[in-house]
């Protein structure tokens, strides 16, 4: 089985963030199954965890609440994190959720970047905000990552390069359709035994097996090994 | 079962006055408030070690030096003191000064302390923590148990022919807890030497506390130092109580909502659910004390926390007197169901009988010899 989960930062009810949320998770479904994979895409709000974001920042552990969601989102197979455009980045909600993830939550992780916007003028937020801060993170970001502004959703249309018109709503399902494909791949081949680079230990690693004591001696004096 | 309380020294406002004491008088309360648990039976007396505003708890062995010279049986202890960012040398000279000079009273409680800025005062660096704390203590423990140490590390200048005085009282090191919120690798350590583990438990849900606990049982006894049962354990709590639990919700609430830590954050009800913190009647505050077994199985030290978020001094004497008229139902209930082979936390005497009787552990050097061996 494998597993998608969908983080979405919308506000209001309903919101076009939520509703594009909704169609990347669709769409990496198909696209996994396309795999032949049995797939699950379970798809998670921020909206009703700001409190408890908040209360993580404050006493420094997460809810039982936002305890579960973090460990859903740790033992994702793939992530797709949207998030809205405010004052020219991610918003604070979004940004938040990241923030008091545990280091190497996100070690290897495919992730699908995807935002909205009012205004088309935004769309490089997905390359100058959300791709540095998941390349931080240690994910492998997707190649496509898909910015939606009221124009996608408005039924219009635009002119495209070669004189035609063509529906701006039919280009968005187009590029939803290509990057979720790529997240496929990318879960598809995260599972390979080798991965690239070894992740960084995490307090459950060391819970449920613990570096020995005279290893824990040697790096002391020595200093952490060489990956 | 040992029963106390610990202190960080916080100089807090009080919410309900907009008063903030002094340094001096926070620092008198504390001697009052640990010659109070003296006075009530309790077992323990820590204070933890800060060194930047808004504390008073720098100087640890100075305050219990002088809490000792006032009090009768209380173990003198802390909580913790920081392995990372003090010399192993000064913990091995003061806490055995402290040692003779209370007759044995004394343990300590090494942690690594998580404020930032404090490490480079002392030439640290907070992101070698871990390390810091793995080769210092692995120096401290030589220091109490070589009369003569060769040592060279990565965190100090080498040592050569160096002898920590004085010697422990009786040939017998302090016994040390290892205290630690969130890192494995410090229940490994505790472990590994078969020391104490001391979970600070207030600032974090149960299920956490559990899984800490656990490991360092099972690599207890991996080490070979009995089974993961006869494991040395302590647990962090606090409470608020009144006769009537309405009385003490109403009361805490203003200390709570503003505290350190915690403050601005969630409700005291969520707190009081997700935590040990235990708001209401002292029957409430015996009950739920007694629940912790359930989780970490039969242990050797229960402390509180009582004395910070501008609690005023009067308010925590009576807090002591509270936790005083339960503490006898408390030790029954704590005594209950223990198996006899559960032991006791160590304490100076236990430490010099299993070690096969007091010895005087002096180093009688010759004045031209006072470095220890020479190279004559």
């Amino acid at each position: 089985m494998t597993r998608i989960v969908v983080v979405t930062a919308g506000l209001s009810v309903p919101s076009s963030t939520r509703l594009l949320a909704d169609l990347l998770g669709d769409a990496a479904g198909r696209a996994v199954e396309a795999r032949g994979s049995e797939v699950d895409v379970e798809t998670i709000e921020l909206r009703p965890l700001a409190h408890a974001l908040a209360d993580r920042l404050l006493t420094g552990f997460p809810s039982a609440e936002l305890a579960a969601v973090i460990e859903k989102v740790h033992r994702a197979d793939g992530l797709v994190v949207v998030t809205p455009v405010f004052a020219a980045s991610y918003s604070g909600l979004f940004k938040t959720f990241f923030d008091v993830l545990e280091e190497g939550t996100l070690d290897g992780k495919p992730v699908l970047l995807a935002a909205t916007a009012g205004t088309a003028r935004h769309s490089l937020v997905l390359d100058h905000a959300l791709r540095p801060l998941f390349s931080y993170l240690h994910a492998v970001v997707v190649p496509t990552g898909v910015f939606a502004a009221t124009d996608d959703f408005g039924g219009a249309t635009a002119s495209t390069g070669s004189g035609t018109a063509t529906s701006v709503e039919g280009a968005l399902q187009k590029r939803v359709e290509r990057a979720a494909g790529e997240l496929a791949a990318l879960v598809a081949g995260s599972g390979t035994p080798a991965p690239a680079a070894p992740g960084r230990r995490m307090v459950g690693d060391e819970l449920a097996s613990p570096t020995p004591f005279d290893q824990l001696l040697k790096q002391a004096s020595e200093g952490p090994p060489q990956y | 079962m040992q029963i106390g309380i610990f202190t960080v020294g916080d100089v807090t406002t009080d919410p309900t006055t907009g008063r903030t004491p002094t340094e001096h008088e926070r620092i008198k309360a504390t001697v009052a408030i640990a010659k109070k648990a003296d006075e009530i039976g309790l077992d323990v007396f820590a204070t933890g070690e800060h060194h930047n505003p808004p504390f008073i708890a720098s100087a640890p062995t100075t305050t219990l030096a002088y809490i000792g010279a006032q009090t009768e049986n209380i173990i003198l202890s802390t909580a913790t003191t920081l392995i990372t960012t003090t010399d192993p040398v000064l913990i091995a000279e003061n806490y055995a000064k402290l040692q003779h000079l209370t007759d044995g009273r004394v343990d300590l409680m090494t942690g690594r302390g998580n404020t930032g800025p404090v490490y480079p005062w002392f030439g640290k660096d907070i992101r070698q923590g871990i390390n810091l704390a793995i080769e210092n203590y692995a120096l401290l423990h030589r220091l109490w148990r070589e009369d003569v140490v060769d040592w060279e590390g990565r965190f100090r200048t080498p040592l050569h022919g160096f002898t920590s005085t004085p010697r422990p009282l009786d040939g017998v090191p302090p016994f040390v807890w290892h205290g630690s919120i969130r890192s494995p690798e410090i229940a490994e350590q505790a472990a590994y030497y078969g020391d104490g583990f001391f979970h600070n438990h207030i600032f974090w849900p149960p299920s956490h506390t559990e899984q800490m606990v656990r490991l360092y049982r099972e690599r207890f006894e991996h080490y070979g130092h009995g089974p993961a049962d006869t494991a040395i354990v302590g647990l962090g709590g606090q409470f608020f109580m009144r006769k009537n639990s309405q009385d003490a919700v109403k009361e805490f609430r203003p200390y709570f909502d503003n505290a350190p830590v915690y403050g601005h954050g969630p409700s005291l009800e969520e707190f009081t659910e997700g935590t040990p913190l235990t708001v209401g009647s002292p029957q409430q505050v015996l009950e739920r004390t007694l629940s912790f077994r359930d989780y970490v199985g039969h242990y050797q030290r229960q402390l509180f926390l009582v004395d910070h978020a501008g609690l005023p001094l009067k308010t925590v004497l009576e807090q002591l007197d509270l936790l005083g008229e339960i503490l006898p139902d408390l030790r029954r209930g704590f005594a209950e169901g223990r198996p006899d082979h559960i032991p006791d936390a160590p304490t100076h005497a236990s430490l010099v009988a299993a070690s096969g009787g007091a010895k005087d552990s002096t180093v009688y050097a010759e004045a031209d010899a006072v470095t220890g061996r020479t190279d004559r």
